[in-house]
């Protein structure tokens, strides 16, 4: 089963680090997550000053704008898409994670299978 | 066990019955097996209408649980043979069962002598499943009473007093996160026993709290939900028997569910634990929970419902409420507060500080609670100061108290004493 995890953390610094948790988590975190035959996919984002929202209106009408800006101290800092056979194993994995701790959350959702 | 000229009366009585005690068992097993809440509610129900019907001409088997399961059994294996989407969901659970098999439960022979006799118990199971904290906090009662306590949807619709719509939709919802994040149906290995305990735990003492002291509507106790609190706790504590906690939440309800009769007057209206009529209280119950306790505060620290259970075999020993060892209970207390810091636990040690150092002591304590935002709106806190007020002669202060606790009462049981003492 397929869970996603979206990794919303504190603010970040120009390295990717943050105040609670180094680089080198991060890459202990990813190593694990590879050696373990569980890692799907998954990106880190880049700053939130360089996103970009895309909507389209009912008329087909496109607006592009700046942003989105922090509401929020937290925010959507990148995904992991992993291989796991329940949501308890996925939440476990959820809690190892860096971008978990302190101000940091995890959000975990199973990916949808709309396969037979 | 009825014979074979059991008439369709008695059968039905014989299926209620069985149904009743043996549901969470059943369905815990056809969980365990299937992996699906769904298809085991499914199964059960129709084993159930079968029983119904050849009960009353074939007599009532002489395991009539075993009969049930082996019945909902092959229905099972029948609608996934059927069910092209189910058979692939079912290889699914087969290679996740390979993957991960489970401790062996089957020997434990801890399931009840009678119904389905050596069948494995997997009720742990499904009490970890329905509690699972990535459910909603409201939702875990009401599915526990749905698939462990075998309530119906209108009857759990009823115990949290919404409409059965809601109550059903709430179910679907959560059933639904069950089957598709994939909750799983397993009880946690030890290292996580620790964190997960308490929230089952939690789930059992909140029902016990709504059926001793129901929050709204019109009646102050609801004794069938406070008895299938009971019935649960029964279970968790049989299932875990080395966990101090469980045997102390069953403690703790069994010493408070002793007095239940004593709890209310002719009209339905609160009668105060100094005013109770101790002889209504129910003595077996009171010893099984004292020897509980023992059970729950020996080998090891005391957990927060081992020492409220203690605090409530004080009370239940004492002849009355001079003789009460009040000096004993104020020091549990103290255990208590250490172990879950709460404004509500330290109204309820200013009230025992009052009956051993005197009402000045104890209502120095809860003014110095007045700045809780907690306690706002609540009412034991302001009746505990009208109490104390009364007792110091403050009759103005009192009323005071007791007209905010009366805007805040929840039942009609408990406005009206209130008013009797406003009367007063």
């Amino acid at each position: 089963m397929k869970y996603m995890l979206l990794i919303h953390s504190g603010a970040v610094d120009e390295q990717g680090g943050a105040p609670e948790c180094t680089v080198e988590d991060w890459m202990a975190y990813d190593k694990a997550v590879r050696d373990a035959g569980i890692h799907v996919s998954g990106e880190s984002l880049a700053d939130l000053v360089t996103a970009t929202t895309v909507r389209v209106s009912r008329t087909g009408e496109r607006t592009v704008t700046d942003g989105p800006f922090a509401e929020t101290r937290e925010l959507l800092g990148g995904f992991l898409v992993i291989d796991v056979p329940d949501l308890d194993a996925a939440l476990d994995w959820a809690a190892r994670c860096p971008g978990s701790r302190d101000g940091g959350a995890v959000v975990v959702r199973p990916v949808a299978d709309f396969g037979a | 066990m009825a014979g074979e000229d059991a008439s369709a009366g008695e059968a039905r009585v014989a299926v209620e019955a069985v149904f009743r005690e043996e549901r969470g068992l059943l369905l815990a097993s056809l969980v365990r097996r299937f992996g699906d809440l769904d298809l085991a509610e499914e199964v059960t129900s129709e084993a159930v209408e079968a029983a119904l019907r050849h009960w009353p001409v074939e007599g009532v088997p002489a395991r009539p649980g075993a009969w049930l399961l082996t019945t909902a059994r092959r229905r099972a294996v029948d609608r996934l043979r059927r069910d092209q989407a189910y058979a692939a969901r079912l290889a699914v659970l087969r290679a996740d069962a390979e993957r991960a098999e489970p401790a062996p439960a089957a020997d434990a022979g801890s399931a009840s002598g009678a119904g389905l006799g050596e069948l494995p118990d997997d009720r742990l199971q499904l009490f970890f499943t329905c509690t699972h904290p990535a459910l909603a906090a409201e939702d875990r009662a009401a599915l526990t009473l749905r698939c462990l306590a075998g309530l119906t949807t209108p009857e759990v619709a009823r115990a949290f007093l919404v409409p059965t719509a809601t109550m059903a939709q709430r179910i679907v919802r959560a059933k639904k996160k069950i089957r598709e994040a994939r909750i799983p149906f397993r009880v946690p290995g030890p290292d996580e026993l620790p964190e997960r305990l308490p929230g089952v735990l939690q789930v059992v003492y909140s029902v016990f709290t709504e059926g001793y002291a129901a929050s709204s509507g019109p009646r102050l106790q609801r004794l069938d939900l406070a008895e299938e609190a009971v019935r649960l706790a029964r279970i968790l504590h049989r299932l875990l028997p080395a966990e101090r906690e469980a045997a102390g939440l069953l403690a703790l309800l069994l010493l408070v569910h002793a007095r239940r009769d004593a709890r209310t007057g002719p009209e339905g209206e609160p009668v105060l634990l100094e005013e109770q009529d101790r002889g209504r209280w129910d003595r077996p119950m009171i010893e099984e929970g004292r020897d509980l306790v023992v059970q729950a505060l020996t080998g090891g620290p005391a957990g927060p419902y081992g020492v409220q259970a203690a605090i409530a075999a004080l009370h239940d020993e004492a002849a009355d409420v001079e003789s009460t060892d009040w000096a004993q209970i104020v020091a549990l207390y103290d255990v208590l507060l250490a172990l879950t810091p709460s404004p509500v636990v330290a109204v309820n040690r200013a009230v025992a500080v009052a009956m051993r150092d005197g009402p000045g002591a104890g209502l120095a304590l809860l003014d110095a609670l007045a700045g809780e935002p907690r306690l706002r709106g609540y009412p034991p806190y302001a009746v505990a100061r009208g109490d104390l007020l009364t007792r110091l002669g403050r009759e103005g202060e009192a009323a005071a108290a007791y007209r905010e606790a009366l805007e805040a009462a929840g039942t009609e049981p408990e406005r009206a004493a209130l008013r009797r003492r406003l009367g007063e």
